[in-house]
């Protein structure tokens, strides 16, 4: 066993557990407190990594992109926040009108949202790969062996550390705060949290931004980690961190962390020893095998059936 | 308190609050993926701005909510009229915009005139203040009864569409026979025709499943997949004939939905719904993946046309002692024949869908299915087996899909992988669902209009999809269950079916 | 006397996590007799309901249905056996009819099994063959008798969503009974019925008892029903059984009072309730 190469294949299924857990926690959220499953989500995190590309390229115009810091501010703050409009907009116009409707007509909703937006940004930016040159580059090397070096990227020490300021921060905002208790209480029975004086409109639309934002940052990094994007990495990327939040236990936000660390770890593991070609069957596979034998995945509770 | 009751006309001042509000949500939104365009160029990406983009968005959302603010204040018939025409030009103008970013097309001459870059904006924000003002004085006075006309016309619409489904379905059925007969000569109509005969027969296929049993399949595409793959495969390998192939195709596809349904139909339906979008991705990352077998992203082409039933063949030079189909009909060659022959092909085998989708409602099994669409919890209590019968659905339309699936295959002689993608899928639940779940007719009038006008109007196809999302989304508000979702009893005991449904639609 | 069984319940647990909502029921119930389960809200009748049918699959303990043809053990079931084979059908708490199709469908949903048997998983019935028309015809006349015997034979082609709230309580009921059961489990069958619906309520239930000759189980808050037509009543209080007998006994048993008033209320009892425990029968 080749510990060296096992070391790297673990190193980078964190980094892209990481990235994968952050798209996650929007899905989890918005199952949590609404049910459904929102299926345009990968598209806001495509969207995210269109704006701090697009951000980037304005700061380089600017003649700023020397001050790497500020640059690398300015993506992360105008990519989320733009970015969370867009969420927050495809929750007003495809979702919230349908609140309460049949089950199904949401979730086609979403698909339609979620084509749309695609094509959208593949008409307005082009249907070509954007490349992205590195803005972080080296590393640190962790172990040398003969034929392989351990490398541990600075890029890859920044997603994974940003990744867990942001889940500490947004798990304190859930535990802590006044508008964490109006999601919790939604997510119980949202008649009753309305009755109850909780703006529930405003608590999803809040819900929305926020799984936007950190989808948002999920795109920057996925920007600068693998230097392309196009408009279509929004559809595999959003599977496999719905896959990673029904892992974790569908409305659990540590679950969708672990979910994400688990399947980033899968996938490197998996193409790292067995055929690359084969990875998204892999996440696909543990996908349903999940859902057949422990839907409520890993941090979740069962539900009880109500009759 | 009094606010609540009588509501009071809603001041200038509020309408520009709102409206401002959502010019800057436009701005934001659009600032950058609208207003900056990526170019590639040799030394990397570089940013081109186009800010007249960023104002046609911003005028069409407030043009936009304009209109639905004055239609939640009861606007007359006039200002809704203009408001319309005022929505139609700004979305054009948009288009026209985002149509010269490729220079394709010049944009004609009087929308220069009236859009030139330079004089844009000041036109657009004069426009909008006069629309604005007609609209805001011929508002109504709180109260005032709202229109009825409307709806009572669209209710007679429906009272005569819901009585006479089975005129309209014939009548339907005698102009596909007769199609040929009106565009023989015009191949082009011919293969439009044919195409979308196969996403009519997609559309029956699909519609059991998620029209009659309620189970949203996101991976239709796969049985698609695995019957266009059984016929390509087994006639180049075994060379077997299409006529044995089409059955065969159709068991295999109906297996592959009972080998991947029965571990996943208990699941809830949203869950349902990713996992068939998995597999459907899995059976594409096989075929593309298992080069052996399928030949990769190559795919396989040279594919095996259908005989005239085994008793003829329509290529132009044949080997000695083979029948052609013009000379057993005592008919000069042509081309036209095969296409022909292939469309009445697939008619057939998507009436034969439909035909079965009808006779099935009115059976038990078809009872069930809509019973468990309604309530799962209530079926089991009353004995039946929701796993087989859920499982009966998805092989049904799993065989149908198959079938279609074959004909691509012989149709088009090549097929690759590409040909299966999610987007198929959400193409033929879009046809499904924009119908009306459960509608035969309904899936006829979609796919006609998805997959016929936007194969007219070839300039448009790459905003096809752009569309299709938000027609999607649109269909969803206006009316949840599609355009002529209206459940017809299976069985009557007092009432004749022309009362049932006038009781209804009143 | 034991022939005469036709559910024997015995130690049934059931846990929710921590939680215990039935703690060693054991029970019998008998064929052609209507057994009431009663008790405050929140102490396990509802649950015991749905182990019973196979919605939960119960902790511990043994549930035997004595059908005609020998014994079968319910608790290992599943759900949907348990009316198909052993015919035990039951109705809701909050009612789940087919909303958007017709009362007549309603009932014909309910013979699947029948039909789907004549049909021969439908390949008789997609040629329209003999065999499968005339058992679609016996189809209807079960669903015109009951139809006929709740009352809604008018409304057979309403929506049955558009009944009113009394009328879809008794089509629940005739929809069970076109499972042709032996055993009918009812989940407050009179809530929210006036008096004079709750009266007529009583009068179909008896004669299901009596005319169908088949055993009702019965989950009731309304002691004009419970009082008049049990011959049997069970008291369930926090997943345990505290009392067990006919009528009479159980509404003067001192444990089901407190059960219902609680330990620290004094003897005197609010009229009201009293009202509703010693009901005259006559009333």
């Amino acid at each position: 066993m080749d510990w060296a190469y096992f070391l790297q294949q673990l190193i980078n299924g964190l980094t892209l557990g990481a990235i994968y857990g952050l798209i996650a926690i929007g899905y989890t959220m918005v199952y949590g407190i609404i049910g459904m499953i929102n299926f345009a989500h990968g598209e806001i995190y495509m969207l995210g990594a269109f704006h701090s590309l697009i951000t980037f390229l304005i700061c380089q115009a600017a003649g700023i992109s020397g001050i790497l810091p500020l640059t690398l501010l300015l993506m992360l703050f105008v990519s989320m926040v733009l970015t969370s409009i867009y969420g927050w907009g495809v929750e007003r116009i495809a979702y919230r009108p349908l609140r309460g409707s049949f089950r199904l007509a949401a979730l086609i909703s979403a698909i339609g949202m979620s084509i749309f937006l695609q094509n959208f940004v593949q008409i307005s930016q082009g249907a070509r790969v954007k490349p992205m040159q590195p803005l972080i580059e080296g590393g640190i090397t962790l172990m040398e062996s003969p034929n392989f070096n351990v490398q541990l990227s600075y890029m890859q020490i920044v997603i994974i550390l940003l990744t867990f300021v942001l889940m500490a921060v947004f798990s304190t905002l859930i535990a802590k705060t006044s508008l964490g208790r109006a999601q919790r209480a939604c997510e119980q029975d949202r008649t009753m949290a309305g009755l109850l004086g909780v703006n529930v409109d405003r608590t999803i639309s809040t819900t929305f931004v926020m799984g936007a934002a950190l989808a948002a940052v999920a795109g920057m990094m996925v920007t600068l980690y693998y230097g392309v994007i196009d408009f279509y990495i929004g559809f595999l990327a959003g599977v496999k961190a719905f896959t990673a939040a029904v892992l974790g236990g569908i409305g659990s936000l540590p679950g969708a962390m672990l979910g994400g660390l688990l399947i980033g770890l899968i996938e490197a593991f998996w193409s790292g020893y067995l055929t690359i070609e084969y990875k998204d069957v892999a996440t696909f596979g543990i996908l349903v095998l999940v859902l057949i034998f422990r839907p409520w995945g890993l941090l979740g509770k069962p539900e009880v059936e109500k009759v | 308190m009094s606010a609540l009751i009588t509501s009071s006309r809603i001041s200038g001042a509020e309408i520009v609050k709102e409206l401002a509000f959502f010019a800057v949500i436009a701005l934001l939104m659009s600032v950058m993926i609208l207003g900056v365009e990526t170019v590639d160029r040799p030394t990397g990406l570089e940013l081109a701005v186009r800010w007249d983009l960023v104002v046609t968005a911003i005028i069409s959302t407030i043009i936009g909510r304009l209109a639905l603010i004055l239609r939640r204040e009861h606007i007359s018939r006039v200002g809704q009229a203009l408001l319309i025409t005022a929505a139609a030009v700004a979305v054009f103008e948009m288009f026209v915009r985002f149509r010269d970013m490729d220079d394709r097309w010049a944009s004609p001459v009087f929308l220069d005139m009236a859009f030139g870059s330079a004089t844009s904006v000041i036109v657009a924000v004069a426009f909008v203040t006069i629309v604005f003002a007609i609209a805001y004085f011929s508002m109504k006075k709180p109260g005032a009864e709202e229109e009825e006309s409307g709806s009572r016309l669209s209710s007679k619409i429906q009272l005569a569409y819901r009585t006479n489904t089975k005129k309209i379905g014939a009548l339907g059925i005698v102009f596909f026979i007769i199609f040929p007969f009106l565009f023989g000569e015009n191949r082009s109509a011919i293969d439009l025709a044919t195409l979308v005969m196969i996403y009519i027969m997609l559309g029956w296929g699909l519609n059991i499943v998620v029209g009659l049993a309620g189970l949203l399949d996101l991976g239709y595409v796969a049985f698609y997949a695995v019957g266009a793959y059984s016929y390509a495969l087994l006639s180049q390998h075994f060379d077997l004939s299409f006529w044995l192939c089409l059955p065969l195709a159709g068991i295999f596809a109906a297996s592959f939905g009972i080998v991947l349904g029965f571990p996943v139909l208990r699941l809830r339906g949203d869950y349902l719904a990713i996992v068939t979008l998995g597999f459907g991705e899995i059976i594409r990352v096989v075929l593309i993946n298992w080069y052996d077998l399928t030949r990769g992203p190559d795919g396989i082409s040279s594919i095996a046309r259908p005989s005239f039933f085994g008793f003829a063949e329509f290529d132009r030079r044949l080997p000695e002692g083979v029948m052609g189909f013009n000379e057993l009909f005592g008919l000069d060659y042509s081309t036209m024949h095969r296409l022909i022959f292939l469309y009445y092909l697939i008619l057939v085998l998507a009436l034969v869908t439909a035909f079965v989708t009808v006779r099935l409602r009115k059976l038990p099994i078809g009872r069930a299915w809509e019973a468990l669409r309604e309530d799962e919890i209530a079926c089991r209590s009353l004995g039946i087996n929701p796993t087989n019968t859920k499982l009966s659905a998805f092989a049904i339309g799993a065989m149908f899909g198959g079938f279609a699936g074959a004909f691509f295959a012989t149709r088009q002689g090549f097929i690759s992988p590409e040909s299966f993608t999610f987007l198929e899928s959400a193409v033929i639940l879009a046809i499904v669902v924009l119908g009306g779940m459960g509608s035969q007719i309904g899936v006829v009038l979609a796919a006609i209009v998805m997959i016929g006008f936007p194969e007219m109007f070839r300039e448009l196809a790459e905003y096809r999809m752009l569309i299709f999302g938000a027609g999607m989304v649109a269909i969803m508000l206006w009316r949840p269950r599609g355009l002529l979702s209206f459940r017809d009893p299976t069985i009557l005991l007092n009432m004749s079916k022309k009362e049932k449904v006038a009781g209804e639609v009143k | 006397m034991t022939d005469n069984v036709q559910l024997e319940v015995e130690h049934l647990t059931m846990r929710f996590g921590g939680l215990v909502a039935i703690d060693n029921l054991s029970f019998t119930a008998r064929k052609r007799e209507i057994t009431a389960i009663i008790g405050p809200n929140g102490a396990g009748k509802t649950t015991v309901f749905n182990c019973l049918t196979g919605f939960y699959v119960p902790t511990e303990g043994r549930l035997t249905l004595y059908a005609n043809d020998g014994p079968r053990l319910l608790e290992r079931m599943e759900g949907f056996r348990i009316p198909r084979n052993n015919g035990v059908a039951r109705t809701f708490q909050n009612i789940r009819l087919f909303t958007g199709m017709t009362v007549l469908e309603n009932l014909v949903v309910a013979q699947h099994n029948q039909l789907m048997e004549a049909s021969a998983f439908s390949l008789a019935g997609l040629f329209n063959l003999g065999r499968y028309t005339s058992a679609e015809k016996e189809a209807l006349e079960t669903a015109k008798f009951w139809l006929n015997k709740v009352g809604l034979y008018e409304q057979a082609d309403w929506n049955a969503g558009n009944l009113p709230y009394g009328s879809q309580r008794r089509l629940e009921i005739a929809r069970a009974m076109c499972v042709n059961p032996s055993l009918l489990c009812l989940d407050e069958p009179a809530a929210g019925l006036n008096p004079r619906e709750s009266a007529e309520l009583n009068v179909l239930l008896q004669s299901i008892r009596d005319d169908q000759g088949i055993g009702l189980l019965l989950i009731e808050h309304d002691m004009s029903v419970v009082m008049k037509i049990s011959d049997h009543v069970i008291v369930l209080d926090y997943g345990k059984k505290i009392a067990d007998g006919n009528p009479e006994a159980v509404k003067n048993d001192p444990a089901v009072i407190r059960a219902y008033l609680g330990e620290d209320e004094d003897d005197e009892l609010p009229p009201e309730v009293a009202a509703d425990l010693h009901l005259d029968p006559n009333a």
